[in-house]
Protein backbone atom coordinates (compact mmCIF):
# COMPACT_ATOMS: atom_id res chain seq x y z
CA UNK A 1 0.00 0.00 0.00
CA UNK A 2 2.93 2.28 1.02
CA UNK A 3 4.68 0.91 -1.77
CA UNK A 4 1.65 2.11 -4.33
CA UNK A 5 1.63 5.47 -2.50
CA UNK A 6 5.12 6.32 -3.57
CA UNK A 7 4.76 5.45 -6.86
CA UNK A 8 1.73 7.34 -7.37
CA UNK A 9 3.20 10.60 -5.83
CA UNK A 10 6.14 9.67 -7.68
CA UNK A 11 4.36 10.55 -10.51
CA UNK A 12 2.88 13.90 -9.10
CA UNK A 13 6.50 15.15 -8.67
CA UNK A 14 8.54 13.97 -11.50
CA UNK A 15 8.34 16.76 -13.50
CA UNK A 16 9.16 19.59 -11.10
CA UNK A 17 11.91 17.36 -9.39
CA UNK A 18 13.46 16.96 -13.27
CA UNK A 19 12.86 20.55 -13.76
CA UNK A 20 14.99 21.25 -10.64
CA UNK A 21 17.92 18.61 -11.19
CA UNK A 22 18.59 18.33 -14.93
CA UNK A 23 15.96 21.15 -16.26
CA UNK A 24 18.28 23.73 -16.66
CA UNK A 25 17.85 23.96 -20.82
CA UNK A 26 14.03 23.86 -20.04
CA UNK A 27 13.90 26.96 -18.22
CA UNK A 28 15.38 28.95 -20.37
CA UNK A 29 13.05 27.95 -23.43
CA UNK A 30 10.47 28.42 -20.82
CA UNK A 31 11.86 32.14 -20.65
CA UNK A 32 12.49 32.40 -24.24
CA UNK A 33 8.64 30.87 -24.28
CA UNK A 34 7.42 34.19 -22.27
CA UNK A 35 9.50 36.27 -24.54
CA UNK A 36 8.20 34.99 -27.87
CA UNK A 37 4.57 35.50 -26.16
CA UNK A 38 5.21 38.64 -25.13
CA UNK A 39 6.51 40.01 -28.18
CA UNK A 40 3.59 38.79 -29.97
CA UNK A 41 0.51 39.64 -27.26
CA UNK A 42 2.40 43.15 -25.81
CA UNK A 43 4.32 44.18 -29.07
CA UNK A 44 1.85 42.87 -31.32
CA UNK A 45 5.25 41.57 -33.43
CA UNK A 46 4.11 39.05 -35.93
CA UNK A 47 1.14 37.84 -33.33
CA UNK A 48 -0.10 35.39 -35.72
CA UNK A 49 2.88 33.28 -36.09
CA UNK A 50 4.74 34.06 -32.44
CA UNK A 51 1.82 33.00 -30.30
CA UNK A 52 1.17 30.02 -31.55
CA UNK A 53 5.22 29.31 -31.22
CA UNK A 54 5.72 30.50 -27.97
CA UNK A 55 2.82 28.44 -26.56
CA UNK A 56 4.03 25.58 -28.77
CA UNK A 57 7.45 26.28 -27.32
CA UNK A 58 6.08 26.79 -24.02
CA UNK A 59 4.35 22.79 -24.23
CA UNK A 60 7.37 21.20 -25.18
CA UNK A 61 9.50 22.28 -22.89
CA UNK A 62 7.71 21.20 -19.66
CA UNK A 63 9.41 18.51 -18.43
CA UNK A 64 8.37 14.85 -19.33
CA UNK A 65 5.44 16.21 -21.51
CA UNK A 66 6.21 14.11 -24.65
CA UNK A 67 4.36 16.14 -26.83
CA UNK A 68 7.42 15.89 -29.24
CA UNK A 69 7.76 12.39 -29.05
CA UNK A 70 5.67 9.59 -31.35
CA UNK A 71 2.15 9.97 -30.80
CA UNK A 72 2.58 13.12 -29.23
CA UNK A 73 0.57 16.21 -30.17
CA UNK A 74 2.89 18.67 -31.35
CA UNK A 75 4.66 15.54 -33.90
CA UNK A 76 1.34 14.60 -35.10
CA UNK A 77 1.07 18.23 -36.33
CA UNK A 78 4.33 18.31 -37.07
CA UNK A 79 4.45 15.05 -39.19
CA UNK A 80 1.24 15.70 -40.71
CA UNK A 81 2.39 19.30 -42.37
CA UNK A 82 5.96 20.26 -42.08
CA UNK A 83 8.15 17.16 -42.52
CA UNK A 84 6.36 17.16 -45.92
CA UNK A 85 5.64 20.93 -46.27
CA UNK A 86 2.53 20.89 -46.52
CA UNK A 87 1.56 24.06 -44.26
CA UNK A 88 4.12 26.40 -46.20
CA UNK A 89 2.34 25.56 -49.37
CA UNK A 90 -1.07 25.59 -48.50
CA UNK A 91 -0.20 28.98 -46.43
CA UNK A 92 0.91 29.92 -50.12
CA UNK A 93 -2.04 29.62 -51.58
CA UNK A 94 -4.15 32.15 -49.26
CA UNK A 95 -0.81 34.65 -49.63
CA UNK A 96 -1.86 34.40 -53.22
CA UNK A 97 -5.44 34.64 -52.69
CA UNK A 98 -4.73 37.85 -51.16
CA UNK A 99 -2.43 39.52 -53.27
CA UNK A 100 -3.26 41.65 -55.99
CA UNK A 101 -0.57 41.89 -58.45
CA UNK A 102 -2.16 45.02 -59.78
CA UNK A 103 0.66 47.53 -59.14
CA UNK A 104 2.91 45.29 -60.82
CA UNK A 105 1.75 44.60 -63.55
CA UNK A 106 1.34 48.61 -64.52
CA UNK A 107 4.93 48.71 -64.33
CA UNK A 108 6.66 44.98 -65.09
CA UNK A 109 10.26 46.29 -64.64
CA UNK A 110 9.64 46.61 -61.21
CA UNK A 111 10.25 43.10 -61.00
CA UNK A 112 14.35 43.53 -61.22
CA UNK A 113 13.31 45.18 -57.92
CA UNK A 114 12.24 42.23 -56.29
CA UNK A 115 15.48 40.35 -57.81
CA UNK A 116 18.31 42.87 -56.63
CA UNK A 117 16.23 42.80 -53.23
CA UNK A 118 16.71 38.97 -53.07
CA UNK A 119 21.04 39.88 -52.61
CA UNK A 120 21.17 39.26 -48.86
CA UNK A 121 20.44 35.18 -49.87
CA UNK A 122 23.70 34.70 -51.46
CA UNK A 123 25.39 36.88 -50.11
CA UNK A 124 24.03 34.73 -46.66
CA UNK A 125 25.12 31.88 -48.28
CA UNK A 126 28.90 32.55 -48.82
CA UNK A 127 28.62 33.99 -44.82
CA UNK A 128 27.12 30.63 -43.62
CA UNK A 129 29.45 28.57 -45.76
CA UNK A 130 32.55 30.65 -44.17
CA UNK A 131 31.23 29.99 -40.84
CA UNK A 132 31.84 25.86 -41.46
CA UNK A 133 27.72 25.41 -42.04
CA UNK A 134 27.64 22.13 -44.42
CA UNK A 135 26.07 23.14 -47.84
CA UNK A 136 22.05 22.29 -47.42
CA UNK A 137 22.51 23.85 -44.02
CA UNK A 138 24.02 27.22 -45.43
CA UNK A 139 21.36 27.32 -47.86
CA UNK A 140 18.53 26.68 -45.63
CA UNK A 141 20.32 29.54 -43.42
CA UNK A 142 20.59 31.58 -46.17
CA UNK A 143 16.72 31.40 -47.36
CA UNK A 144 16.32 33.88 -44.31
CA UNK A 145 17.23 36.68 -46.92
CA UNK A 146 14.07 36.01 -48.40
CA UNK A 147 12.32 37.84 -45.81
CA UNK A 148 9.60 35.43 -46.59
CA UNK A 149 8.45 32.40 -43.81
CA UNK A 150 6.61 29.97 -45.43
CA UNK A 151 9.81 29.66 -48.39
CA UNK A 152 12.24 29.38 -45.37
CA UNK A 153 10.20 26.76 -43.47
CA UNK A 154 10.02 24.92 -47.12
CA UNK A 155 13.44 24.88 -47.86
CA UNK A 156 14.52 23.99 -44.23
CA UNK A 157 12.14 21.20 -43.58
CA UNK A 158 13.37 19.80 -46.73
CA UNK A 159 17.01 20.33 -46.10
CA UNK A 160 18.06 21.03 -42.67
CA UNK A 161 15.33 19.84 -40.30
CA UNK A 162 17.19 19.83 -37.95
CA UNK A 163 17.20 24.03 -38.21
CA UNK A 164 13.72 24.39 -38.74
CA UNK A 165 13.19 26.02 -35.61
CA UNK A 166 15.73 28.95 -35.04
CA UNK A 167 15.19 29.74 -38.76
CA UNK A 168 11.98 30.04 -39.12
CA UNK A 169 11.46 32.47 -35.77
CA UNK A 170 14.48 34.36 -36.96
CA UNK A 171 12.67 34.63 -40.52
CA UNK A 172 9.15 35.44 -39.19
CA UNK A 173 10.92 37.80 -36.17
CA UNK A 174 12.97 39.77 -38.46
CA UNK A 175 10.24 40.01 -40.87
CA UNK A 176 8.37 42.07 -38.22
CA UNK A 177 11.44 44.31 -37.54
CA UNK A 178 11.70 45.51 -41.30
CA UNK A 179 10.49 48.77 -40.40
CA UNK A 180 12.89 49.33 -37.67
CA UNK A 181 16.09 47.87 -39.99
CA UNK A 182 15.29 49.30 -43.04
CA UNK A 183 14.99 53.23 -42.76
CA UNK A 184 18.29 54.02 -40.78
CA UNK A 185 20.23 51.90 -43.90
CA UNK A 186 18.12 53.68 -46.53
CA UNK A 187 19.18 57.34 -45.44
CA UNK A 188 22.18 55.95 -44.87
CA UNK A 189 22.82 55.36 -48.68
CA UNK A 190 20.64 58.02 -49.98
CA UNK A 191 21.29 61.73 -50.62
CA UNK A 192 18.24 64.16 -49.14
CA UNK A 193 17.94 65.34 -52.86
CA UNK A 194 17.44 61.54 -53.57
CA UNK A 195 14.98 61.40 -51.28
CA UNK A 196 12.44 63.82 -52.53
CA UNK A 197 12.16 62.92 -56.24
CA UNK A 198 8.95 62.33 -57.41
CA UNK A 199 7.77 59.73 -59.27
CA UNK A 200 5.38 60.20 -62.20
CA UNK A 201 1.76 58.87 -61.04
CA UNK A 202 0.56 55.52 -62.28
CA UNK A 203 -1.82 55.40 -64.92
CA UNK A 204 -4.20 52.54 -65.07
CA UNK A 205 -3.17 50.17 -67.61
CA UNK A 206 -4.18 46.31 -66.91
CA UNK A 207 -7.32 44.56 -68.22
CA UNK A 208 -8.83 42.06 -66.42
CA UNK A 209 -7.56 39.14 -68.70
CA UNK A 210 -4.05 39.99 -68.24
CA UNK A 211 -4.70 39.65 -64.79
CA UNK A 212 -6.42 36.26 -65.29
CA UNK A 213 -3.32 35.21 -67.13
CA UNK A 214 -0.64 36.32 -65.46
CA UNK A 215 -0.73 33.92 -62.77
CA UNK A 216 -0.77 31.05 -65.35
CA UNK A 217 2.16 32.30 -67.32
CA UNK A 218 4.43 33.24 -64.18
CA UNK A 219 3.61 29.44 -63.09
CA UNK A 220 4.58 27.92 -66.47
CA UNK A 221 8.00 30.50 -67.17
CA UNK A 222 9.10 29.82 -63.66
CA UNK A 223 8.19 26.04 -64.09
CA UNK A 224 9.97 25.81 -66.46
CA UNK A 225 13.10 27.62 -65.85
CA UNK A 226 13.09 26.68 -62.37
CA UNK A 227 11.14 23.08 -61.73
CA UNK A 228 12.37 22.38 -58.33
CA UNK A 229 10.79 25.33 -56.85
CA UNK A 230 7.36 25.07 -58.39
CA UNK A 231 5.60 23.97 -55.60
CA UNK A 232 6.41 27.72 -54.03
CA UNK A 233 5.28 28.96 -57.38
CA UNK A 234 2.57 27.38 -58.35
CA UNK A 235 0.76 27.38 -54.96
CA UNK A 236 0.56 31.15 -54.71
CA UNK A 237 -0.16 31.91 -58.23
CA UNK A 238 -3.06 28.99 -58.03
CA UNK A 239 -4.66 31.51 -55.07
CA UNK A 240 -3.90 34.40 -57.40
CA UNK A 241 -5.32 32.81 -60.48
CA UNK A 242 -8.88 31.92 -58.09
CA UNK A 243 -8.92 35.41 -56.78
CA UNK A 244 -8.76 37.09 -60.54
CA UNK A 245 -10.69 34.33 -62.00
CA UNK A 246 -13.73 35.28 -59.96
CA UNK A 247 -15.90 32.49 -60.11
CA UNK A 248 -14.59 30.24 -56.85
CA UNK A 249 -15.55 33.63 -54.32
CA UNK A 250 -16.48 30.27 -51.83
CA UNK A 251 -12.21 28.82 -52.00
CA UNK A 252 -10.80 31.68 -52.17
CA UNK A 253 -12.13 33.37 -49.06
CA UNK A 254 -11.72 29.79 -47.34
CA UNK A 255 -7.90 29.91 -49.13
CA UNK A 256 -7.14 33.45 -47.61
CA UNK A 257 -9.31 32.81 -44.24
CA UNK A 258 -10.27 29.34 -42.64
CA UNK A 259 -7.73 27.46 -44.24
CA UNK A 260 -4.13 30.16 -43.99
CA UNK A 261 -5.89 30.49 -40.29
CA UNK A 262 -5.87 26.82 -39.19
CA UNK A 263 -2.71 26.30 -41.05
CA UNK A 264 -1.30 29.02 -39.65
CA UNK A 265 -2.23 27.65 -36.29
CA UNK A 266 -0.84 24.22 -36.68
CA UNK A 267 2.26 25.27 -38.17
CA UNK A 268 3.05 27.40 -35.49
CA UNK A 269 2.61 25.16 -32.81
CA UNK A 270 4.41 22.24 -34.65
CA UNK A 271 7.29 24.84 -35.11
CA UNK A 272 6.92 25.70 -31.44
CA UNK A 273 7.45 21.89 -30.96
CA UNK A 274 10.69 21.80 -32.59
CA UNK A 275 12.07 24.34 -29.83
CA UNK A 276 13.47 21.69 -27.58
CA UNK A 277 16.27 23.08 -25.20
CA UNK A 278 18.77 20.76 -26.43
CA UNK A 279 18.20 20.90 -29.85
CA UNK A 280 17.63 24.56 -29.65
CA UNK A 281 20.55 25.86 -27.43
CA UNK A 282 23.39 25.83 -29.07
CA UNK A 283 25.69 28.40 -30.46
CA UNK A 284 24.29 27.32 -33.89
CA UNK A 285 21.39 28.96 -33.30
CA UNK A 286 22.68 32.58 -32.44
CA UNK A 287 24.84 32.47 -35.30
CA UNK A 288 21.65 31.39 -37.57
CA UNK A 289 20.18 34.80 -35.49
CA UNK A 290 23.29 36.83 -36.43
CA UNK A 291 22.97 35.91 -40.38
CA UNK A 292 19.65 36.48 -40.86
CA UNK A 293 19.92 40.16 -39.80
CA UNK A 294 22.93 40.53 -41.91
CA UNK A 295 20.37 38.78 -44.56
CA UNK A 296 17.91 41.07 -44.35
CA UNK A 297 20.13 44.55 -44.04
CA UNK A 298 21.74 42.75 -47.22
CA UNK A 299 18.62 42.59 -49.04
CA UNK A 300 17.96 46.49 -48.16
CA UNK A 301 21.50 47.44 -49.50
CA UNK A 302 21.26 45.71 -52.58
CA UNK A 303 17.76 46.82 -53.30
CA UNK A 304 18.52 50.91 -52.40
CA UNK A 305 21.64 50.36 -54.42
CA UNK A 306 20.06 49.05 -57.54
CA UNK A 307 17.64 51.81 -57.17
CA UNK A 308 20.31 54.59 -57.11
CA UNK A 309 21.81 52.84 -61.08
CA UNK A 310 17.80 52.95 -62.17
CA UNK A 311 17.57 56.47 -60.86
CA UNK A 312 20.86 57.33 -62.55
CA UNK A 313 19.91 55.41 -65.89
CA UNK A 314 16.36 57.24 -65.91
CA UNK A 315 18.46 60.25 -65.38
CA UNK A 316 16.78 61.01 -62.14
CA UNK A 317 12.74 59.45 -62.59
CA UNK A 318 13.42 56.60 -59.66
CA UNK A 319 13.29 57.64 -56.28
CA UNK A 320 15.95 54.93 -54.96
CA UNK A 321 14.55 54.53 -51.52
CA UNK A 322 11.36 52.42 -53.71
CA UNK A 323 14.30 49.87 -53.96
CA UNK A 324 13.99 48.93 -50.07
CA UNK A 325 10.61 47.15 -51.12
CA UNK A 326 11.79 44.44 -53.12
CA UNK A 327 11.72 42.30 -50.31
CA UNK A 328 9.20 39.55 -49.65
CA UNK A 329 7.15 41.56 -46.40
CA UNK A 330 4.41 42.81 -47.55
CA UNK A 331 3.21 45.03 -47.62
CA UNK A 332 5.41 46.35 -44.49
CA UNK A 333 8.10 47.21 -46.77
CA UNK A 334 6.18 49.27 -49.02
CA UNK A 335 4.78 51.17 -45.92
CA UNK A 336 8.34 51.60 -44.84
CA UNK A 337 9.60 53.42 -47.94
CA UNK A 338 6.08 55.97 -47.95
CA UNK A 339 7.31 56.91 -44.71
CA UNK A 340 10.48 57.48 -45.29
CA UNK A 341 9.65 59.82 -48.46
CA UNK A 342 7.10 61.98 -46.69
CA UNK A 343 9.54 61.89 -43.93
CA UNK A 344 11.68 65.01 -46.49
CA UNK A 345 8.60 65.40 -48.13
CA UNK A 346 4.67 65.24 -46.98
CA UNK A 347 3.78 65.42 -50.69
CA UNK A 348 5.52 62.89 -52.41
CA UNK A 349 3.37 59.19 -52.53
CA UNK A 350 5.38 56.74 -52.90
CA UNK A 351 2.96 53.83 -52.45
CA UNK A 352 2.08 52.97 -55.62
CA UNK A 353 5.22 52.52 -57.12
CA UNK A 354 6.55 50.57 -53.50
CA UNK A 355 4.20 48.20 -53.68
CA UNK A 356 4.98 47.05 -57.44
CA UNK A 357 8.21 47.05 -56.09
CA UNK A 358 7.05 44.63 -53.04
CA UNK A 359 4.88 42.56 -55.43
CA UNK A 360 7.76 42.03 -57.39
CA UNK A 361 10.23 41.19 -54.18
CA UNK A 362 7.35 38.79 -53.17
CA UNK A 363 7.19 36.80 -56.44
CA UNK A 364 11.31 37.01 -56.35
CA UNK A 365 12.04 35.65 -52.91
CA UNK A 366 9.94 32.57 -54.31
CA UNK A 367 12.34 32.52 -57.52
CA UNK A 368 15.38 33.13 -55.76
CA UNK A 369 13.98 30.15 -53.74
CA UNK A 370 13.26 28.23 -56.71
CA UNK A 371 16.48 28.71 -58.70
CA UNK A 372 18.49 27.85 -55.74
CA UNK A 373 17.10 24.84 -55.13
CA UNK A 374 17.07 23.97 -59.13
CA UNK A 375 21.21 24.49 -59.17
CA UNK A 376 21.66 22.22 -56.17
CA UNK A 377 19.66 19.91 -57.70
CA UNK A 378 21.93 20.57 -60.75
CA UNK A 379 25.02 19.72 -59.30
CA UNK A 380 23.43 16.50 -57.88
CA UNK A 381 23.27 18.10 -54.28
CA UNK A 382 19.63 17.33 -53.75
CA UNK B 1 37.13 28.11 -46.09
CA UNK B 2 38.75 25.05 -48.62
CA UNK B 3 38.03 25.80 -52.50
CA UNK B 4 35.35 22.91 -52.71
CA UNK B 5 32.94 25.33 -50.34
CA UNK B 6 33.98 28.44 -52.19
CA UNK B 7 33.15 26.92 -55.59
CA UNK B 8 29.93 26.23 -54.46
CA UNK B 9 29.31 29.27 -52.89
CA UNK B 10 30.28 31.44 -55.65
CA UNK B 11 28.63 29.18 -58.55
CA UNK B 12 25.11 29.43 -56.21
CA UNK B 13 25.98 33.45 -56.16
CA UNK B 14 26.77 33.74 -59.59
CA UNK B 15 24.43 31.53 -61.01
CA UNK B 16 21.43 32.06 -58.36
CA UNK B 17 21.33 35.51 -58.62
CA UNK B 18 21.93 35.71 -62.07
CA UNK B 19 19.33 33.10 -62.48
CA UNK B 20 16.97 35.21 -60.62
CA UNK B 21 17.60 38.33 -62.71
CA UNK B 22 17.15 36.52 -66.01
CA UNK B 23 13.81 34.51 -64.25
CA UNK B 24 12.40 37.87 -63.23
CA UNK B 25 13.59 39.81 -66.55
CA UNK B 26 11.94 36.85 -68.58
CA UNK B 27 8.62 37.70 -66.48
CA UNK B 28 8.90 41.19 -66.97
CA UNK B 29 9.15 40.92 -70.75
CA UNK B 30 6.03 38.31 -70.86
CA UNK B 31 3.86 40.92 -68.62
CA UNK B 32 4.62 43.49 -71.28
CA UNK B 33 3.92 40.92 -74.15
CA UNK B 34 0.52 40.02 -72.28
CA UNK B 35 -0.56 43.97 -71.71
CA UNK B 36 0.44 44.64 -75.57
CA UNK B 37 -1.95 41.43 -76.36
CA UNK B 38 -4.92 42.29 -73.81
CA UNK B 39 -4.51 45.82 -73.73
CA UNK B 40 -7.39 47.83 -71.05
CA UNK B 41 -10.57 48.19 -73.23
CA UNK B 42 -11.26 52.01 -73.47
CA UNK B 43 -14.34 52.84 -71.70
CA UNK B 44 -17.88 51.72 -73.79
CA UNK B 45 -17.78 53.75 -76.83
CA UNK B 46 -20.46 56.09 -77.55
CA UNK B 47 -22.10 59.58 -77.22
CA UNK B 48 -21.29 61.13 -73.17
CA UNK B 49 -23.70 61.70 -70.97
CA UNK B 50 -24.81 65.38 -70.09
Amino acid sequence: MFESLQTGLYGLTSGVSYLFTQGGPNVIMLLIAATLLYLGVKKEVEPLLLVPIGFGCLLVNIPLSDLMESGGLLRILYDMGIANEVFPLLIFVGIGAMIDFGSLLENPKMLLFGAAGQFGIFFTLLLALALGFPQLEAVSIAVIGACDGPTAIYVASQYAPQLLAPISVAAYSYMALVPIIQPPIMRLLTTPAERVIKMAPIKRSVSPQTKLLFPIVVTLVTGLLAPKGLPLMGTIMLGNFMRESGVVARLTKASENEIANIVTLFLGLAIGGTMEGHAFLKPETLAIFGMGFIAICMDTVAGVVFGKIVCKLTGGKVNPLIGAAGISAFPMAARVVQVQGQLYDKKNHLLMHAAGVNTGGQIGSVVAAAVMLSVLKGMGLI
Amino acid sequence: MDNAKWTFGLTMMIVGMGGTFLTLWILSLVMDLLKKVFPLAAKAAGPEKK
